[in-house]
């Protein structure tokens, strides 16, 4: 597996001990919380709601069995016996002691990992697909790309004063899950008409409190070409970015602004100028680092077990069914296994279900484990002879919640039970709605819902593109829950749209239970999802269905 | 004329737990908020506030939070302290499971 060296471990170990140093000097009052407060950021310590979190970054969502291990033991032995997975890929322990904290980054980085946050308005992490490497619909494993990109941005002489932060989302599939709509720059990849590999290059989504679907710059990019045209974005971005207002900085107001045309021409003249430079240096380093990402040595497993398994065990199939997806091997299933147990806590994992996870990967799934944006974890090379097994280990841990991509897989932001910033509740509406779509037995019968949650407007629930999306609000001193409707964040990606007035924290859970069985009657076939119906009939019957008042009251008068 | 003060109570996270605590009239830094001084009086709020301030060794982010006067002591008048001060809501823990060092 590739060893991502961000920060080479004496660099990480020098960074731990300064931080040590800098700990013991704010407990001794030698320093001021005003001068121990970007300190402790830069490490990915915050102070929340009710306790510091420290947050640890997992590069492109992977990890490896001794690294889930050490995250095991770090929860328990310094924090409460469970970490958060977040829509980030990145763990967040709730509860660490401020002179703890130095421990437990020393113990992550016994395993090459760290809590080093990249600050400034440079290009920041870029994130990848969390089946890359393992999809059958993949056309290559998009991380070598994403690790090439962000070796090249590192300390990139041109983009160190950005007019704001940029982030780039990459995907190997045509069928995209790493939401590249939603990113500065997204890459999408696609095959030419001669089938050759290159990307579909978009640019200005993004979410938050002006939410923006990026748009396609350039249909189809020779991957030869990408370095070159990526740096003719971000110099376009830096010529006409504003710099004169934060909420108008980010490169989707700049391409809203100048209209894609406009950009387009700009980016495509600035493109012809770089391209020459790039003489192939950047592709030798690409092959490099290509050789580090290769596939693990597939086993010849019997998928008998398999066979038998998914005949006999009804509850085999049902998770067969739902949390298996199509492996590059057709002897191998990528597994995503559900951080989202029905009334549980989105994302939250216990330190005993980390160490199954740790087991099952290195048991049976090449030691390779992925977190999801959408807070789950996914074994990504299981041979199909070993699901049985795979899935009888995940039972007993309680990790074998057959509701991947269904009403109770649900993405919630820590909101008001944990972040400093948040407006709103998120976590207990996401246990509230999960509880009832398991009482009611219907979400296999709806099929595929995305319901994201974010408790304010910062959208780390990605609640604009919730098939329904759900923001927590303060109104007037109390909790206010807005409906977005329509939302979609993959390849056919679109911001939902406000349905109406907002919900009591009373009201949410039956107005979304409405909405979802609502639905039932309105498809047109069994086949037809959510989203699909949504944008067949559009919002009309829909919000007929959340206001039913509102129809009394057309009808009274 | 001068917006109506309303009472307030001096909160903070405390600097190694993180957790949330409240000032109490004798000086004492408290993790309940009914143990906490009921402060009716803006001068005395913000002389109160300074001497919070002047304790970086102690707590971090001190401020006045709006409370009201209920039959044990403060109770929150806004949902954001009444989850500070009873932690999170999702399943009963941080605050509610163990309370380390009860002043
Ligand atoms: S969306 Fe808001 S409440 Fe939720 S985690 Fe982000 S900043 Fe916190």
């Amino acid at each position: 597996m590739y060893t991502y060296t961000e920060f080479d471990d004496a660099f990480v170990r020098e960074r731990v001990a300064q931080f040590r140093g800098q700990v013991e000097r704010r407990i001794d009052g030698s320093l001021t919380e005003d001068e121990f407060r970007p300190l402790r950021l830069m490490n990915g310590l915050y102070l929340q709601l009710h306790a510091y979190m420290l947050r640890v970054a997992i590069p492109y969502g992977t990890l490896n069995g001794a690294q889930m291990r050490q995250l095991a033991y770090i929860a328990e032995r310094w924090d409460r016996g469970y970490g958060h997975f977040t829509t980030r890929q990145n763990i967040q322990y709730n509860w660490p002691k401020l002179s703890d904290v130095p421990d437990m980054l020393s113990a992550l980085a016994d395993v090459g990992m760290h809590a080093i946050q990249t600050s400034g308005n440079t290009i920041r992490n870029v994130t990848a697909d969390h089946f890359a490497g393992a999809a059958a619909d993949e056309i290559e494993d998009p991380r070598p790309v994403a690790e090439l990109l962000r070796q090249w941005s590192t300390d990139h002489p041109e983009f160190q004063f950005l007019p704001r932060k940029f982030k780039i989302a990459i995907t190997g599939s045509p069928n995209d899950r790493a939401v590249t709509r939603a990113h500065d720059i997204g890459l999408r990849m696609v095959r030419n008409d001669a089938g050759e590999p290159g990307f579909e290059v978009i640019v200005g989504g993004g979410l938050g409190r002006t939410p923006m679907i990026g748009k396609t710059v350039r249909d189809f990019l020779p991957k030869a070409d990408l370095l070159p045209y990526v740096e003719a974005i971000l110099s376009v971005y830096n010529t006409l970015g504003r710099r004169d207002n934060k909420y108008k900085a980010r490169i989707k107001i700049t391409v809203h602004e100048t209209g894609i045309e406009a950009i387009r021409e700009m980016v495509e003249a600035r493109f012809a100028e770089l391209r020459p430079e790039f003489t192939g240096a950047d592709q030798e380093v690409l092959a490099g680092i290509e050789a580090q990402f290769a596939a693990p040595e597939w086993a010849k497993v019997s998928a008998a077990p398999f066979e038998a398994a998914y005949t006999n065990d009804p509850l085999f199939r049902s998770f067969a069914d739902t949390n298996l997806a199509a492996h590059r091997n057709p002897d191998y299933a990528i597994v995503s296994v559900s951080l989202k147990a029905h009334g549980a806590t989105p994302g939250d994992a216990t330190a005993d279900q980390m160490r199954t996870l740790a087991d099952l990967a290195e048991r049976y799934g090449h030691d390779e484990l992925r977190i999801s944006h959408e807070q789950n974890v996914i074994l990504p090379h299981v041979p199909k002879g070993h699901l049985p097994a795979v899935h009888a280990a995940l039972k007993a841990a309680g990790l074998a919640t057959a509701n991947i991509g269904l009403a109770s897989d649900i993405i919630a932001c820590p909101g008001m039970d944990y972040c400093a910033l948040a407006t709103a509740r998120s976590i207990p509406i996401a246990q509230e709605i999960a509880t009832r779509v398991d009482e009611l037995k219907l979400e296999h019968d709806i099929g595929a819902l995305k319901i994201k949650i974010s408790g304010c407007i910062n959208a780390c629930g990605h609640h604009h593109v919730g098939h329904i999306g759900i923001l927590g609000l303060d109104r007037a001193g109390v909790e206010n829950y807005q409906i977005t409707l329509g939302g979609d964040g993959t390849e056919t990606a679109s911001i939902g749209e406000r349905a109406g007035p907002g919900f009591s924290a009373d009201e949410i859970v039956p107005a979304i239970e409405r909405l979802i069985t609502g639905y039932l009657d309105l498809r047109n076939s069994p086949d037809e999802t959510f989203l699909a119906a949504y944008r067949r009939l559009g919002a009309e019957p829909f919000k007929a269905i959340l206001y039913p008042q509102e129809k009394e009251k057309a009808r009274a008068a | 004329m001068s917006r109506r003060f309303t009472p307030k109570v001096v909160t903070a996270n405390d600097l190694i737990e993180g957790d949330v605590v409240y000032l109490s009239s004798n000086d004492v830094w408290v993790r309940e908020l009914h143990r906490a001084e009921l402060i009716d009086d803006e001068a005395h709020a913000d002389l109160r506030l300074l001497h919070a301030q002047g304790q970086p060794g102690i707590v971090v982010g001190a401020y006045l939070a709006d409370a009201k006067a209920g039959p044990n002591g403060p109770e929150p008048v806004h949902f954001r302290e009444t989850f500070r001060a009873t932690g999170p809501s999702n399943y009963a823990h941080g605050k509610q499971e163990v309370s380390p060092h009860r002043a």
